[in-house]
């Protein structure tokens, strides 16, 4: 079964053709997009330095991923709804683009990944020097690759 | 005064000008349009692959640059790592920040090298460089005033309410600079 009915359906709902037909409501959006860029990616990067040994080696990695939650969490929302507006008025155009694909399973495996593993780690009393190392290496890349992937789409 | 009405195509006064190595003296829009003439700016301007990376580089930076900033702004808010001392934030973060500016900086250079007349005569260009005069304005007064007494307030869970108000006025200044920085891409006012 394809999506690309879906896909049709959402550039030409009320929302899609609201965001599509207006000059500044898709800045708007793509701003509020940007700024939980930058939320999401402190909140990110600061735990994964950490289990790298850098950024706050003072602090105990399960003390700095326990401060950074909410604001993971946050950016993580506000990133979700505003790019769920973004893609609603330009669904057709994603579904043909490569880099949307890359995006969403990159972004797929980020979520799963930092909520499951990298949590589990990030948490544990005593974690492995080396485990630590590996979550933090992989966490970069897939959260890099949702970035890239998005900043992609914006070239067609 | 800078005069923004010097016509580009129709000012032959610029011809002879761009096969010169040197800039000659001329208004900051004479400089643009002698920058713009530049072998080096038109092929970045026309290439299919260095921009778009220039740009992504530029974009996905944010994220060490500022994401790092925002987690030290909410260290002097007390919103975030308050077991942590702020001088150690502070000091641990700043080989970080301080890269991830370069970076911005480099690039942002690239991109303005690339299109310098348009993005010159843009308001929200303007707007973001008139931003980014006041963030490092605030980084200087909060460090050479509250900043040297940190001893004091170093594990306050909430700092002083200087400490805070840098915090708040960098977060503000930076979110500022962010959007108007996205705006100067769209040619609303060009």
């Amino acid at each position: 079964m394809s999506l690309l009915p879906f896909f049709e359906f959402c550039e030409h709902s009320a929302v899609g053709e609201a965001i599509r037909t207006s000059s500044w409501l898709f800045p708007v959006i793509e701003s509020f997009h940007l700024l939980g860029l930058v939320v999401i990616g402190g909140s990110v990067l600061v735990v994964d330095m950490r289990l790298l040994g850098l950024g706050l080696r003072g602090q105990p990695a399960a003390q700095l991923a326990r401060d950074a939650q909410r604001w993971l969490v946050g950016s993580l929302v506000v990133m979700l709804a505003s790019g769920v507006l973004l893609f609603t008025s330009e669904a057709t155009k994603c579904y043909y683009h490569a880099a949307f694909w890359v995006k969403m399973t990159s972004l797929l495996l980020a979520i799963l990944f930092t909520f499951t593993v990298r949590r589990k780690v990030a948490a544990a009393d005593k974690p492995s020097p080396l485990l630590s190392k590996l979550v933090a290496m992989a966490s970069v890349t897939l959260w890099s690759a949702v970035g890239i992937g998005g900043r992609w789409i914006g070239f067609s | 005064m800078i005069d923004y009405h010097v016509a580009a195509s129709a000012d032959s006064r610029y011809d002879s000008i761009s096969e010169s190595f040197w800039p000659p003296r001329m208004s900051i829009t004479g400089f643009c349009e002698w920058l713009a003439n530049t072998p080096g700016s038109i092929a970045l301007h026309e290439s299919l692959w260095v921009y778009p990376i220039v740009e992504s580089v530029h974009v996905l930076t944010l994220c060490l640059f500022l994401g790092l900033t925002v987690m030290l702004d909410l260290r002097l808010l007390g919103m975030a790592f308050r077991s942590a001392r702020v001088s150690e934030v502070t000091k641990r973060l700043l080989p970080w920040t301080t890269a991830g500016f370069v970076m911005m900086v480099a690039s942002g250079l690239l991109l303005f090298y690339a299109i310098p007349v348009r993005t010159f005569q843009n308001i929200f260009f303007r707007l973001k460089l008139a931003m980014l005069l006041l963030a490092g304005l605030n980084v200087w007064v909060f460090h050479s005033t509250i900043y040297r007494t940190v001893a004091a307030w170093d594990l306050d869970t909430v700092p002083p309410k200087r400490a805070r108000v840098a915090g708040g006025l960098s977060l503000a200044l930076w979110a500022g600079i962010v959007v108007a920085g996205r705006m100067i891409a769209y040619s609303w006012f060009d």
